[in-house]
């Protein structure tokens, strides 16, 4: 199974300009130490937020907006071509341009941005299922979900479980999950959509990915929530009760949070878990530096038993 | 920013590679090491041109379709104005009441008995002066529509005791309650008709509270729901319009009183 995507990239630039330049320059400094540098940019619950906030808002004033977005993932991408810019849902709702445009603007906006994968978060479905087959006309990225069922929706063969990513011929899978919609979407909305449990889709996507795959990192787009008090499903719980996943990009509960949050998974292997907060005030940046595996070298990444 | 900088070793590094050949295919790589920011968009940053341009024209269009003038008010009203019912919240209880009566008659041959919207959800108050399609928006952003739930007799007794108990001032309209200084019920009314074992009534709400929203669980255990389609956002969109004034106030609806 071939469905792999080839980032295209040029040599990494020589010249490293503008902001930022103390974290740029330690991950320039620290990608010299390694094989290879790979950069994941990613937002969540943008909620149709695709310009700046208003300079008298009370709390985000400036903040946020596509066009400052694109300056700085374009910044990032000089510095590092080989970037991947992903999404964790619900860039749809919350201001009028959905109202009146119905998510065509974002998924035109994210593709512009140059996003390669996104999720699908509650509010996606909220002129119905059948408007996000629709919208999908105007997205050049992969909306991505492992634990919907969609066979008997208009999203059937077009919303894929996972996407592999070969970026500066580093294997990257990124999988998709949902949150439970039963009590927080109409049935009118979601239609013949079936949730399925997440712990069990990632061993199936686990499974995939880095037994058949042979992934070299797993990415979780996820629009569980980071965290819960309750016994619900959140990104934390996520983490820990599975193993083989990199890094969970989160959404749904609007948690800003300052750093990635480790957490120790099955095999003890830590997880990075990250949110953003919403509306695109902030961006989240993880760099990941690999090295090759000789070939006489016992293979360490996570195996899932079988 | 150094604060938000982290150096996350996640494996140990048993071996360095050194002159290793590029681009060959089918290598494994191992992930040795990780930094991370999670990085403000702010002023400090530039705007990509492209982008503005591709969104300026919708904007326009929008600010233009928002500023579109539908009714005039002489005066502001917000939630907080007053205690158990609002000049805002009887406005839009009423609005409801008035734009689905006829659709409830001609629809389902139902007739319309009363209308409970949440306090939480008035996300706006309404300034003195124009009444535009925004207002609309600002008061009501969600895409949460009108559905008339038929509830028995026992559930509309649930329906009062919930707004006795929690003296929020929820948006009603075609009843009339009044508690005592210990939120007792003194009296309840149904002004369509009288309230008896075996009688049912038809309320709108919106499919947000249907659903229990706002912990208003008489509503999931109804004996019937009819769904009007009708966006709330838009039925008060059409009840600006037919209104060259909109004057509301704060009445009697939902009263404490001494004895």
């Amino acid at each position: 199974m071939k469905r792999r995507k080839f980032i295209q990239q040029t040599s990494v630039a020589s010249a490293i300009l503008g902001f930022g330049g103390f974290t740029v320059a330690n991950a320039i400094n620290s990608s010299k130490k390694f094989d290879k540098h790979i950069t994941i940019l990613h937002t969540n619950d943008v909620h149709s937020h695709l310009e700046s906030f208003p300079s008298d808002h009370s709390k985000f004033a400036n903040r946020g907006g596509a066009a400052k977005r694109k300056f700085y993932f374009d910044q990032i991408k000089k510095e590092n071509q080989n970037t991947l810019i992903l999404d964790a849902g619900d860039s749809f709702q919350g201001t009028p341009f959905f109202n009146y445009y119905g998510g065509e603007l974002e998924f035109k906006t994210m593709s512009k941005l140059g996003y390669h994968a996104s999720t699908i978060g509650n509010h996606e479905f909220d002129n119905g299922i059948d408007n996000i087959a629709a919208q999908l006309a105007h997205a050049e990225f992969d909306l991505i979900n492992a634990n919907y069922l969609l066979k008997n929706t208009s999203l059937n063969g077009l919303v894929k479980p996972n996407q592999i990513f070969e970026v500066d011929g580093v294997k990257i899978g990124v999988f998709g999950l949902g949150i439970e919609l039963e009590g927080l979407v109409s049935k009118d909305l979601y239609k013949e959509t079936i949730y399925l449990n997440p712990i069990d889709i990632v061993q199936d996507q686990i499974r995939f990915l880095k037994v058949e795959e042979e992934c070299d990192l797993v990415i979780c787009l996820s629009h569980l929530g980071y965290q819960y008090k309750s016994d619900k499903i959140d990104d934390l719980k996520l983490a820990a009760q599975t193993s083989g996943i990199d890094l969970i990009i989160g959404g749904h509960t609007h948690t800003f949070l300052n750093q990635p949050t480790e957490v120790k998974n099955q095999e003890g292997k830590n997880v990075l878990v990250n949110q953003v907060g919403w509306a695109g005030v902030n961006v989240g940046r993880i760099d990941f530096f690999l090295n090759e595996q000789k070939e006489d070298e016992p293979i360490k990444s996570s195996v899932v038993s079988l | 920013m150094n604060g938000f900088l982290k150096v996350a070793s996640i494996f140990c590094l048993s071996f360095v590679l050194i002159g290793c050949i590029e681009s060959t295919s089918n290598k494994k790589y191992e992930l040795a090491s990780s930094l991370s920011e999670n990085r403000e968009i702010n002023e400090a940053l530039q705007e990509d041109q492209e982008i503005v341009n591709f969104l300026a024209p919708y904007a326009k269009k929008i600010d233009q379709e928002m500023n579109q003038e539908l009714s005039y008010t002489k005066k502001p009203m917000f939630k907080t104005d007053s205690k158990f019912n609002t000049a805002i919240g009887n406005l839009m209880a009423d609005a409801v009441f008035k734009q689905i009566k006829p659709l409830a008659k001609e629809k389902f041959n139902i007739q319309l008995d009363a209308v409970l919207l949440n306090y939480g959800g008035i996300r706006s108050g309404i300034s003195e002066g124009k009444i535009t399609v925004k207002t609309a928006f600002d008061i009501m952003p969600f895409e949460n529509k009108v559905v008339i739930v038929e509830l028995s007799y026992k559930k509309m007794n649930e329906l009062f005791e919930y707004l006795a108990k929690n003296e929020v001032a929820h948006p009603f309209a075609g009843i009339k309650l009044e508690i005592n200084q210990l939120s007792d019920i003194k009296h309840q009314k149904v002004f369509s008709k009288e309230l008896k074992e075996g009688e049912t009534y038809f309320i709108a709400t919106s499919d947000y509270l249907l659903k229990g929203g706002d912990q208003m669980n008489f509503f999931i255990d109804n004996e019937n729901v009819f769904e009007t389609n009708y966006k709330l956002r838009n039925l008060f969109i059409d009840y600006f319009k037919s209104k060259d004034e909109i004057v509301a106030e704060k009445d009697n609806r939902f009263v404490k009183v001494q004895r």
